[in-house]
């Protein structure tokens, strides 16, 4: 198995080549405004190592900010036809009603509620007006939209009302781009609408942007199906990515504490990742990050996407270095950092501002920069400086952690130099080589998922799982999953009060390897 | 009549503080609260009267929802909805409500009835019948003081429209309204008996609706300076801090219509190594810390997000959440022998003597 894995980050694209469970080559190119340019010059960087010559490769994996940017900057986003199923319910509190006023004035084209949905057992809550929806569109086509935005009452539980209404959608503007609300899955239909109508207001950027990573990878002479890694560890193949670019969002930061279970070898533990400005903990279950449960807000809009359940701290590579005693202490490190100016800002690059970086020079933790130019810290002083940066890392993990016992570390990303060998509560803090591109190697070895969350009446609890079970194999699969390497990592279930008979919510993923061929 | 005008800023506040009495139960706000935004934003206004101002032959509309918070999450909760449970209560008794009112601050329902008020010009008195949620219709003021358990309507998004004209006991009167309540879909808009001005006066509990205001307004405020808001919520309520801890497993199971179960913390801070377990019947109900409880209904258990002060329900309480736990002084109506019988700790079915937070 040959994978490249790509993060098209803010600084640098990083790209690396993962042969036989080993990384066999990474390379880092300056991330480009075009995109294009940047993943092809680091494709050819790794070409230029001889290590891709006569292989063939499985799988190009490229994790992206791309859509999430979008929509935080507000730019590149098309006009979206809102069409909701569940008149009279509802009807106070109409699509984009909890949006920031100024992304709803970019991405509401228009609103449409007509009758339709069904009930939480499945009945039907109104029949579907099918006569409205077809009028809807027609006003629709009238207007000039053809992303448009479908949701309906339960329809996780049945989405035959979100299809047939995407139909006779589809027979009025034949060039359509639907989403509907179920392919997002998850109970709550203004979160649920609300992720709907942000992958619709990204239909074209996806396919732009998508278009754009198929053509540098043509041109850099691979021939690799493309797959877009995804907020929860996992990938999509380029035509599910495309459909539904919501789910790759946030893949940065899952893709680094993949990549780190992966150097590590450690399913279970926790990881540090330290940046240049931030760093990351996070929790390792079963090789994927804890995700968080609740409400996540993007770019202002509620949804509930499947997103890492991290804690971000001040503190980095970058981070400034203050010597001089406050009130809080004798010195201070971070929150601010230098950044992107670290090369040139930073004292052994002949700048000014003192960093976690340059202390650990001048310790003789990196080789880099003039390490004559930080001379003149005194090693206590530098020991100071490094075990308050361990201090804020300690703390940070403390929070994180969910057991009392001690548990392993692994520290990656391009500042975990600033972790110690030992740490209160750690059992073991691992370093890894590539730990600087564990983002990368995270996106190379990234799976495929499958999730299935609803509701299932008159069952035993054991069917009912079952029953989940089968249909979030059946959604990985159609992912591009190998059935026969199908594993369920996260299983879940819930009774539900008042609801007569018995009632129980069950969340099943799964994950599977990417399909050969 | 004096009546002040509730702005939307209050009831912004209103939304974080009813959530926080909910101890758990009764549905985030967040739903009633878009409602509100929605009608402020129309023109519509809200006022609030204290219940002194009521003549005692004045009628009060008590107004909230029955049903399954989940269904609440996609069918979402309609104003006007609310304000045709309350017209048919009025057409069918006769009377016409001087006054609306809470029946349940805590959660969703603490907001529902300024839905219903907005439609219908109303203002909403500043009490409730629970100073807090609970899980079911006998475990309310007017029901400790006996007053008269009917009739109440229930109304369907969708027209339908039901009334229930007589039932022996408040317990009945759960009954049925349940049934009602789950043909409809598991969710109904409610009219419960109508009060008068008289009763509302010896039998609510008063206060509430600007209690959770200011809760509410405290940890905002304190979220906005980045200040401790556990820390400013004990400043505006005499409450005790009980524990602070990491959630370490959730156990659920639907038992009667009721989502039943506990949660086991780990303790951080000062309360590293202390484990405490919270029983829970929708609302927390019993805490107890390494085996002895420390905390009981009626007293108000109120478990909060740690870092924003906010409200965490039985519902979404999930493994690995970072959560302080306090108590609030419960409503004195609750502490008579009447009142334990309703809600005390032998109500759910824990043979414990109550013991209050507050009496030591």
């Amino acid at each position: 198995m040959k994978r490249i894995g790509i993060d098209v980050g803010g600084t640098n694209t990083d790209a690396v080549l993962i042969e036989d469970g080993k990384v066999a080559g990474a390379v880092k190119a300056p991330t480009s405004e075009d995109v294009t340019t940047g993943i092809l010059d680091s494709l050819k960087s790794l070409g230029a190592t001889g290590l891709l010559k006569g292989k063939r490769i499985d799988g190009v994996m490229i994790g992206t900010t791309h859509f999430i940017n979008a929509v935080v900057q507000r730019r590149q986003l098309t006009r979206v036809a809102a069409l909701r199923l569940g008149m009279p319910a509802s009807a106070s509190l109409p699509p984009f009603c909890d949006w920031p006023e100024d992304l709803a004035s970019l991405v509401r084209g228009g609103v449409w509620m007509v009758e339709g949905g069904h009930e939480y057992d499945g009945r039907l809550f109104m029949p579907l007006d099918e006569a409205a929806v077809t009028k809807a569109a027609q006003e629709m086509k009238a207007a000039g939209l053809k992303s448009v935005g479908i949701s309906s009452i339960f329809s996780p539980l049945d989405p035959s009302h979100e299809k047939r209404a995407a139909e006779l959608v589809m027979a009025v503007i034949p060039d359509a781009a639907i989403t509907c609300s179920s392919d997002l899955g998850r109970i709550g239909l203004l979160e649920r609408e609300n992720a709907g109508l942000l992958n619709a207001a990204l239909a074209d950027l996806a396919s732009e942007t998508i278009a754009a990573f198929e053509t540098a990878i043509q041109e850099s002479g691979i021939a690799a199906p493309l797959f877009i890694t995804q907020n929860d560890g996992t990938v999509a193949e380029a035509g599910q990515a495309r459909r539904l670019p919501v789910y790759s969002f946030a893949s940065g930061a899952t893709n680094s504490m993949r990549g780190a279970a992966y150097l590590s070898g450690l399913a279970d533990a926790m990881v540090i990742d330290v940046g240049g400005t931030t760093t990351d903990v996070g929790q390792l279950k079963h090789g994927f990050p804890r995700e968080a449960n609740s409400v996540v807000k993007v770019g202002g809009v509620r949804t509930l996407f499947r997103m890492p359940d991290l804690l971000s701290i001040g503190l980095g590579g970058g981070s400034h270095v203050s010597l001089e005693s406050t009130e809080e202490g004798p010195l201070k490190v971070g929150p601010v950092s230098v950044g992107y100016r670290l090369m040139k800002d930073g004292v052994a690059f002949g700048g000014k501002q003192l960093t976690t970086t340059d202390v650990a020079v001048a310790m003789g933790l990196l080789e880099l920069g003039d390490r004559k130019k930080v001379a003149y810290l005194d090693e206590a002083t530098c020991k100071k400086v490094l075990a308050e940066a361990a201090r804020l890392a300690e703390e940070a993990i403390d929070r994180m952690k969910t057991e009392a016992g001690d548990v392993p570390l692994i520290a990656v990303g391009g500042g975990a130099f600033l972790i110690p060998e030992k740490l209160p509560g750690v059992s073991k803090v691992i370093h890894v080589e590539h730990g600087d591109c564990a983002n990368a190697v995270g996106a190379a070895i990234a799976q495929v998922s499958g999730e299935c969350d609803q509701i299932f009446k008159d069952m035993s609890r054991r069917d009912a799982i079952a029953a989940a079970q089968g249909i979030a194999n059946d959604r990985a699969v159609a992912a591009g999953a190998d059935r026969k390497t199908l594993g369920t990592i996260e299983s879940e279930d819930m009774p539900l009060a008042y609801l007569p008979g018995n009632s129980v919510r069950v969340r099943v993923r799964v994950v599977g390897d990417v399909a050969a061929g | 009549m004096t009546r002040r005008d509730i702005t939307l800023d209050d009831i912004e506040s209103l939304a974080v503080g009813a959530w926080i009495l909910g101890t758990g139960g009764g549905g985030n706000p967040y739903l009633p609260l878009l409602n509100m935004r929605a009608l402020y934003r129309e023109g519509h206004r809200v006022q609030l009267i204290d219940a002194a101002d009521l003549a005692d032959d004045d009628w009060v509309g008590t107004v909230a929802n029955m049903g399954a918070p989940l269904v609440g999450q996609e069918r979402l909760t309609d104003s006007l909805t609310l304000a045709r449970a309350v017209s048919v209560m009025e057409k069918h008794t006769g009377h016409h409500f001087a006054a609306l009112m809470s029946m349940e601050i805590g959660g969703a329902n603490g907001v529902r009835p300024l839905m219903a008020a907005a439609h219908l010009k109303r203002p909403v008195v500043d009490s409730d019948t629970m100073g807090r949620a609970y899980p079911e219709a006998q475990m309310t003021s007017v029901a400790v003081g006996g007053l008269r358990p009917y009739p109440l309507t229930a109304v369907d998004v969708r027209g339908f429209e039901s009334i229930v004209h007589k039932v022996p006991t408040w317990k009945w009167a759960e009954r049925v309204a349940r049934k009602i309540c789950v043909e409809y879909g598991s969710v109904a808009a409610t009219c419960q008996p109508p009060r008068t001005g008289a009763e509302v006066k010896q039998w609510a509990i008063h206060g509430t609706t600007s209690k959770a205001m200011a809760i509410g307004r405290a940890v905002r405020e304190a979220q906005r300076r980045h200040d401790d808001p556990i820390a400013a919520i004990l400043s505006v309520e005499p409450g005790k801090l009980l524990y602070k801890g990491k959630v370490a497993d959730v156990e659920r199971r639907a038992t009667e219509g009721f989502l039943r179960g506990l949660v086991r913390f780990d303790g951080m801070d000062d309360w590293r190594g202390a484990v405490l377990v919270i029983n829970f019947q929708n609302e927390w109900i019993v805490a107890r810390r390494d085996g002895e409880a420390i905390a009981m209904s009626p007293d108000l258990i109120c478990v909060l997000d740690s870092v924003s002060g906010e409200a965490v329900g039985s519902e979404t309480i999930r493994y690995g959440q970072r959560v302080t736990v306090i108590a609030l002084p419960p409503p004195a109506v609750f502490l008579s022998p009447r009142g334990l019988d309703h809600v005390g700790p032998r109500a759910f079915g824990y043979d414990l003597e109550f013991r209050s937070v507050f009496s030591a």
